[in-house]
């Protein structure tokens, strides 16, 4: 794990540490398990059809889950996720499988974001982001807001 | 077709309530499919020198209980059903051996013009409390019909 980040550590317009995703028809079958989310939309691509989505897409409440990682990873094991929030905007497909292990090439997404405030309310030091999950040609298909806490230098 | 008046009046009263045992194997799965690697999530011997003092949930892990949970199904006029997005806040971390129990209503209903034609919004509010009574999550969900 990285070393620890502190409020301090943090400017207005700070990148959070950019994470790389590849959504895999295999990855959207496990999160359908782990889940409990079992809508075929997103595994059967007939039914996705039916819907005027082309094909099985990728479940908007996974890229919030990546959304999550992104945050939670950057914030380190003493920052606190707050709240979080994210819109589905745009559907995402995922790469078919070119093997029991590994996908076919194709698109990767990228979960990115930037801190937008900085402030301290009730003795805790939070930090306001924009976060998104882009696509492969750079397009914002999951746009969203979280808020931190992070450990402050200046308490012991 | 039911009208959104109609659907209106349904809001506060369509509380759902479902109770979700949280255990080691579903968050490991869970941070597994997602291919996350933090080890809050799943390593016991480093999570336990963390403020948290053992492996916690990754924040959100409740989406079941967000989502398929809370549709007030038959009420929803279109065929079409497709996730808008949701807002949560986290207060307290969840660990393996908490019962959860998260009560569902439907909060808001609102009709907009889409290019596919009419739309329904529907925003569902759900309060996720721990076995202890304390409330561990507030969390909003958009679902869009048409």
């Amino acid at each position: 794990m990285a070393k620890q980040l502190y409020w301090e550590d943090v400017a207005d317009g700070s990148e959070l540490t950019p994470i790389p995703k590849i959504a895999t028809t295999q990855m959207l079958v496990k999160w359908a398990g782990a889940s409990g989310d079992l809508n075929p939309a997103h595994y059967e691509d007939t039914f996705a059809a039916a819907q005027g989505l082309n094909r099985a897409f990728v479940q908007g409440q996974l890229k919030r889950a990546w959304l999550v990682q992104l945050v939670t990873t950057w914030i380190g094991d003493e920052g606190t996720l707050k709240k979080l929030s994210c819109q589905f905007r745009a559907v995402d497909w995922p790469r078919f499988m070119a093997s029991l292990t590994d996908p076919k090439e194709g698109e990767t997404w990228w979960c990115k974001g930037n801190a937008t405030k900085k402030y301290v309310q009730d003795d805790e030091h939070l930090i306001d982001c924009d976060i998104w999950v882009e696509n492969g040609k750079g397009e914002k298909t999951t746009p969203g807001k979280a808020t931190v806490a992070l450990p402050s230098r200046g308490k012991s | 077709m039911v009208s959104v008046d109609e659907l209106r009046g349904m809001i506060g009263k369509e509380a759902k309530v479902e109770v979700t045992q949280i255990e080691k194997g579903m968050i490991k799965k869970a941070a597994e499919a997602i291919g996350d690697p933090n080890p809050l999530w799943q390593d016991e011997k480093r999570a336990r020198k963390t403020k948290y003092g053992g492996i916690i949930a990754p924040p959100g892990l409740l989406i079941t209980a967000m989502m398929s949970g809370s549709r007030p199904e038959g009420s929803m006029p279109f065929q079409r059903l497709l996730a808008g997005g949701g807002e949560w806040e986290f207060l307290l971390p969840i660990r393996a051996g908490d019962v959860i129990t998260s009560t569902t209503a439907l909060a808001d209903v609102y009709e907009r013009e889409g290019k596919a034609g009419k739309m329904l919004f529907f925003i569902f509010e759900t309060i996720h409390k721990n076995q202890l009574d304390e409330v561990v999550a507030k969390s909003r969900s958009t679902l869009i019909n048409y």
